[in-house]
């Protein structure tokens, strides 16, 4: 096989591997936007405040430290022990579950019947505040996060791939990043279970539900509010995850909140109601904004990653807006 | 008309499930329920008619908790109901079907009507997640009652079928499915055969005298089609203007001077 062919595989397979993270992300959009409607721009961060709460946790940092010693002149920073990774993953996952219920009782529970748009406005507020509380809560430095997840280029695909170019051509392997790799699986272990979830139990059922038809759902018995806690401690289980990739790969930071920006041309290419479209979505970006950047990046000047997305999220509100896999349009004259 | 004889499996006749008394029901200046009392014998088939805003529907999402009386009280098996959320009303035994079917149409048939045994399914939402043992054979028990009333309802063939691209016949009676899935004490429709064609509306006829005479069901309906309300009721309540005016059995009724009124117009004097 020629270089060039080789590279252009690279290319693809890390652009699937880096779509495999936004899709992580869009998930948790999918997921709320299917139950209420609502259109969550909280949730990137919600997967940077899960990351900081799961770092904290995982280091032994003192909630609200700065908070504490400002008032009572203390100077307390850490306590005396680490918690192993798995043990702060769950502690993260119950903080999470409960971040769920006081959305759900300070804002959604007062916002009922209201417009989309009004709760649109409310996570928009919810996700300001959230960014000052994470925060306040563990410090605003770059925080590492190491979960135990293995990082870096893989040799053994490096060295299994060098043979594979023609004789006498520069090649040196492809170059695959391990913790990559460990994202695509759990991303596909997630969808799995929330599939599995949602097709074959009862609250998945009742899930399902509510996203049809609200009156119907409570004559046969659901409770909203128990759903709405439910499907945002899933969405804040998935930011959980997605930060946890994310952290992992660029640190615990504020830009991690941005990454749902990345988000949106993803949902715009999948359909914002759409478990698969979101994934898809996410693999088409990754894929295409890698493979636009090596062919056509080097004659514009470059950095065409910056906007490559959302150019082709414009070509598709064009042509297609409710997306690939997203629900036909139906307009009533 | 059915014979005045009818017997019904173990149950006592003339005990009432459900007390209406004194309901007043307004949205802001309107009044759409004034005043309204009645009851409903347990394993009767009960009917609701009237004109078109007489305040039918608003009677039934009062007793289905959709809507909240500003005055008056609702009696459940000879206890006072406090003012509750519809879905608690569910699961004290209370289902129903809509006026304009409010099915879950990206789901199928068969999901549908599993939605129906929510209030049977106890195992929480850790068990459903973690350790599934126990939560599936909650699934398969209740499985098999789901299985039970699509034999009864005779839509075995559309199982499968997301219940948005079904034709309204079948859509209708998926939407009964759901709700005595739930194997309610009382079951409430509403028009549960509007739109129907003559042969639609005699199956659909059929299926509500056999879940009253074969489980016993107290029924509660609101329907337009006076030939049908009469053959297959016990007793009618008539409503004009959200005031009652007339209460009986169907023969009663027929024959009462501000119902034929009400229904046919009063001629000048």
């Amino acid at each position: 096989m020629s270089a060039d062919f080789l590279y252009t595989i690279e290319v693809i397979l890390n652009g699937l591997m880096a779509g495999v993270l936004y899709a992580l992300v869009a998930l948790g959009f999918v997921l709320i936007f299917k139950a209420s409607g609502i259109f969550n721009y909280a949730q990137g961060v919600m997967a940077l405040f899960a990351a900081l709460t799961l770092v904290g946790l995982q280091e032994g940092r003192v909630p609200f430290a700065h908070l504490i010693n400002a008032v009572f002149g203390t100077h307390v920073h850490n306590f005396e022990w680490t918690l192993p990774a798995l043990a702060a993953i769950i502690l993260t996952v119950f903080v999470m579950i409960l971040f769920a219920i006081c959305v759900e009782k300070l804002i959604l529970k007062h916002l009922v019947n209201q417009e989309p748009i009004i709760l649109f406005m409310a996570t928009i507020g919810l996700a300001y505040f959230m960014e000052g509380f994470g925060d306040l809560m563990w410090g605003s430095d770059v925080k590492k996060l190491n979960v135990g997840l293995p990082q870096g280029g893989s040799f053994w695909f490096e060295d299994l791939t060098i043979g594979w170019a023609a004789e006498g051509e520069k090649f040196y392997g492809m170059y695959v990043d391990v913790l990559d790799v460990w994202a695509a699986i759990i991303a596909v272990v997630l969808v799995l279970v929330l599939t599995i979830f949602s097709q074959y139990t009862k609250s998945g059922r009742a899930l399902r539900a509510v996203a049809d038809d609200h009156q119907a759902a409570l004559s046969v018995g659901i409770s909203l509010r128990m759903i709405w806690v439910l499907v945002w401690s899933i969405s804040g289980f998935v930011a959980l995850v997605a930060g946890m990739m994310w952290g992992a790969k660029s640190g615990v930071q504020f830009s991690l909140s941005l990454i749902a920006l990345k988000a949106l041309p993803v949902l715009m290419l999948g359909g914002f109601t759409s478990i698969p479209g979101a994934i898809v979505g996410g693999l088409i970006i990754g894929a295409g904004e890698k493979l636009f950047e090596f062919f056509v990046g080097g004659f514009i000047g470059g950095a065409t990653e910056n906007w490559f997305a959302y150019v082709l999220a414009l070509l598709f509100l064009v042509f297609r807006p409710q997306g690939l896999f997203g629900e036909k349009i139906i307009e009533r004259v | 008309m059915r014979d005045a004889n009818k017997t019904i499996k173990g149950t006592m006749r003339n005990v009432p499930i459900m007390e209406i008394k004194n309901i007043v029901l307004r949205f802001g200046g309107v009044v759409a329920i004034q005043d309204i009392s009645f009851d409903i014998f347990e394993g009767e088939i009960r009917a609701i008619i009237g004109p078109n805003g007489a305040g039918k529907s608003s009677m039934l999402n009062v007793i289905n908790g959709f809507y909240h009386p500003q005055d008056g009280e609702v009696w459940f098996r000879g206890k006072k109901r406090a003012a509750m959320k519809p879905y608690q009303i569910a699961h004290q035994g209370i289902a129903r079907t809509f006026q304009n079917i409010a099915l879950f149409k990206g789901m199928t048939a068969l999901d549908n009507i599993m939605t129906g045994r929510f209030t049977h399914m106890r195992k929480g939402i850790w068990s459903q997640i973690i350790w599934r043992g126990a939560a599936s054979q909650e699934e398969y028990e209740n499985r098999e009652i789901v299985e039970k009333v699509i034999d009864f309802l005779e839509i075995q063939h559309i199982r499968k079928t997301p219940v948005g691209a079904l034709p309204y016949g079948l859509q209708k009676r998926v939407e009964l499915g759901r709700a005595l899935a739930a194997e309610p004490q009382l079951l409430l429709l509403d028009e549960p055969m509007a739109g129907m064609n003559v042969e639609e509306k005699e199956d659909m006829s059929r299926y509500i005298l056999d879940v009253n005479s074969e489980f016993g069901t107290t029924v509660a309906l609101i329907e337009h089609d006076m030939g049908v309300v009469m053959d297959i009721s016990d007793r009618v309540v008539v409503m004009d203007y959200g005031k009652k005016i007339g209460d009986g059995s169907p023969d009663e009724v027929r024959n009462n001077q501000a119902v034929i009124d009400a229904y046919l117009g009063i001629s000048e004097k």
